[in-house]
C-alpha cells in the first residue's frame, strides 16, 4: 500500500554565506503492506513529519521514489487525495473560519460523498469522538483538542484506504484518546484501513501497532514489533527507556554538508 | 475544466454563507471600495477641467479606457486576486492543508475568503464604462470587440496575479513584488498610454503585454491611429497575447508548486 524506495529530501536553509543543506531524510526505504498499523517513532528533528508530508504529495522527494495506493504522490497527488486521509495533529487542515459542520459539508462536496452515505458516516463519527457540543463553531475557536477531534473526522468522512496520522493524540485528554485509541483500532480490524501515525506517545503504539519503525536522522534505525524493539536493549525494563536509550545513542550530530 | 468551474462556485458559495453571519463590515467595505474608487473619477473631471484633451483622447475615450482596464482588473482581481494572501499561506504552512484535497490548489487560493466585498470595484468599473459607453455612441461595427476585449484583460491580468503567485514560493517574504506588477499595471492601464514614453509603451506592448488589456483594441473600438506607429494587427492580437501569457503563468505555477517546502514545524 505504501512503497518508499531510496527517498531523500534536503532543505537549504540560510542566505547567501550561512547556507547550507539540511538532510531531513536520506535513503529511505520501507512498504507497507494492505491492512497494517505501523507506528513511526523518532527524537525531535527526526524527519517523521517530511516523511508524512512526502507520502502525502505536499513535498516532492529531491531523490527516491514512493507509491501510495498506487500512486505518485507528486505527480497524482489529487487523485491519490481520495483514497488517503491526513491528519496533522499540530496544525488543523479545516478552514479556520468555517463552523465545523460547514467544513464537513464543504469536504462531502470536495469528495464527492454520497449524501446518504456522508450522513451515516458523520453520525457515527460524531457519536464516537464526541463532536455535538461543537459541530457549530468556527475551527479558530476549538481548543486542540477538540479540533483535533475535527480533523480527525474530516479525514475519515471519504473512507479512505490509508490513514496517515502525524501526532495525532496530541493534546487529546484521557478519555478522548482512549476513545481515538478504541476508534483507530476498530477502524484497522473492521474495515482493513491502513494506518501509519507518528507519536511520541509510547502509550499509542503499545494499544495500538504491531509494528514500529524508528526514524533517526532521517534514516530507519529500526523497523520491527514492539517486541523486538524491547529485546534491543534487553536490560531496560519500560518502553520508554528502551526508546530513551536507542534516540540518546543514535544522537550523534550528524554533520551539515 | 467543468470540474474546476463546480468546485471554485462551490467554495466560493461556502465563503459567502459563512462571511453573511457578520454582514456589517462586508456592507462597509464593499461600500468603501466603491467609493474609493469612485474617487478615480473624480480625478479624470479635475483632469478635464483644465485641458481639452488628455495626450490626445477626450474625456469619454479616457473613461472609455479607465473603464475597459478597470473591468478587467477588477473581475480579475475578483476572480484570481489573491496572491498575497498566497503568501500567507506559504508561511504559515496552511498551504499544506490545500494539497492534501483532491482539487486544485490553484482553485482553492484563488477563491479562499471569496466576500460580496470583491464586487465593490467591479460596480464602480460598470457604471464608469456604462457612462463611457453612452456619450461616444460606438458603431456596432467597432463596439464588438469591446466584450473579447474584456475577457482578454481578465485572463491577461489573472496570468500576471498567477505569474506573481508562482513567484511567492520563491521568493516567500516579498509579496510586495507581485504587487507591484497587478496593481502597477492596474493604473498604467487607466490611462491612454500615449500619456506614457515611448520606451514604457514598447515595454508593456512586448514584454508584459499590459498593453493589450485595453490599449490596442481601444484604438480600434475608438477608430485611432496609433501615436507610437505600431503596425494595426497589433489590435486584433490580445487573445493571442493573453493565451502566451496564461500559459507561462500555468508553467511558473506549476513549477512553484513543486518547490514548494512547507515548513519545518
Ligand atoms: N520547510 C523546511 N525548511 C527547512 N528545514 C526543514 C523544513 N522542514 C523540515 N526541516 C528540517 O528537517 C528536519 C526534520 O524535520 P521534521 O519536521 O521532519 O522532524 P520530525 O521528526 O517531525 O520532528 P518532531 O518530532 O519534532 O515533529 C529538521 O531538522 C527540520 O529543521
Ligand atoms: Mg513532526
Amino acid at each position: 500500500m505504501i512503497e518508499v524506495d531510496g527517498v531523500g529530501r534536503s532543505f537549504t536553509v540560510g542566505r547567501r554565506r550561512a547556507r547550507r543543506t539540511v538532510h531531513a531524510v536520506r535513503d529511505l526505504s520501507f512498504t507497507i503492506e494492505a491492512g497494517e498499523f505501523v507506528g513511526c517513532l523518532g527524537p525531535n528533528g527526526a524527519g517523521k513529519s517530511t516523511t508524512i508530508k512526502m507520502l502525502t504529495g505536499i513535498l516532492a522527494p529531491t531523490s527516491g521514489r514512493l507509491r501510495v495506493a498506487g500512486f505518485d504522490p507528486t505527480r497524482r497527488r489529487t487523485a491519490l487525495a481520495r483514497r488517503i486521509g491526513v491528519v496533522f495533529g499540530q496544525r488543523t487542515t479545516l478552514w479556520w473560519d468555517l463552523p465545523l459542520r460547514d467544513s464537513f459539508q464543504l469536504i462531502r462536496h470536495l469528495y464527492n460523498v454520497d449524501q446518504k452515505v456522508f450522513r451515516a458516516r458523520l453520525g457515527a463519527l460524531t457519536d464516537l469522538l464526541g463532536l455535538d457540543e461543537f459541530m457549530g463553531t468556527p475551527v479558530r475557536q476549538l481548543s486542540l483538542g477538540q479540533r483535533v477531534r475535527g480533523d480527525i473526522t474530516a479525514a475519515l468522512l471519504h473512507d479512505p484506504a490509508v490513514l496517515v496520522l502525524d501526532e495525532p493524540t496530541i493534546g487529546l485528554d484521557v478519555v478522548s484518546k482512549v476513545a481515538l485509541r478504541d476508534f483507530l483500532r476498530a477502524l484497522n480490524a473492521e474495515r482493513g484501513t491502513t494506518v501509519l501515525l507518528t507519536t511520541h506517545d509510547l502509550g499509542d503504539v503499545e494499544k495500538l501497532c504491531r509494528r514500529v519503525m524508528l526514524i533517526d536522522h532521517g534514516s530507519l534505525a529500526f523497523d520491527g514489533t514492539l517486541d523486538d524493539l524491547r529485546a534491543t536493549v534487553p536490560d531496560e525494563r519500560s518502553i520508554e527507556d528502551v526508546v530513551a536509550r536507542l534516540y540518546t545513542e543514535g544522537a550523534a550530530p550528524s554533520p551539515p554538508s | 475544466m467543468a470540474g474546476t468551474v463546480r468546485t471554485y462556485l462551490l467554495l466560493a458559495w461556502t465563503w459567502l454563507r459563512a462571511s453573511a453571519q457578520y454582514p456589517g463590515p462586508l456592507i462597509t467595505m464593499t461600500i468603501g471600495s466603491f467609493a474609493v474608487h469612485a474617487l478615480d473619477v473624480v480625478a479624470i473631471w479635475v483632469i478635464f477641467e483644465h485641458t481639452r484633451s488628455l495626450a490626445g483622447f477626450g474625456p469619454a475615450e479616457v473613461m472609455f479606457l479607465y473603464g475597459t482596464a478597470g473591468l478587467s482588473f477588477a473581475l480579475g482581481d475578483m476572480l484570481f486576486g489573491n496572491a498575497d494572501r498566497l503568501s500567507h499561506h506559504i508561511r504559515t504552512g496552511g498551504f499544506d492543508a490545500m494539497l492534501i484535497r483532491p482539487v486544485g490548489v490553484f482553485v482553492q487560493t484563488a477563491v479562499d475568503r471569496f466576500g460580496v466585498q470583491r464586487l465593490g470595484r467591479v460596480l464602480q468599473a460598470v457604471v464608469v464604462l456604462s457612462i463611457a459607453l453612452s456619450r461616444l455612441d460606438l458603431p456596432w461595427s467597432r463596439a464588438w470587440i469591446i466584450p473579447p476585449m474584456i475577457l482578454c484583460g481578465v485572463v491577461i491580468f489573472a496570468s500576471i496575479f498567477t505569474l506573481g503567485g508562482a513567484l511567492q514560493f520563491l521568493l516567500t517574504d516579498a509579496p510586495e513584488v507581485a504587487n507591484a506588477f497587478t496593481y502597477g499595471g492596474s493604473a498604467l492601464t487607466q490611462y491612454p498610454l500615449s500619456v506614457y514614453g515611448e520606451e514604457l509603451v514598447r515595454g508593456v506592448t512586448f514584454v508584459i503585454p499590459l498593453a493589450f488589456v485595453n490599449w490596442q483594441p481601444a484604438l480600434f473600438a475608438l477608430d485611432r491611429q496609433d501615436p507610437f506607429g505600431l503596425p494595426s494587427w497589433l489590435r486584433f492580437a490580445s487573445p493571442l497575447a493573453a493565451a502566451v501569457l496564461a500559459g507561462a503563468a500555468a508553467l511558473a505555477w506549476r513549477a512553484g508548486v513543486r518547490r514548494y517546502r512547507s515548513t519545518g514545524s
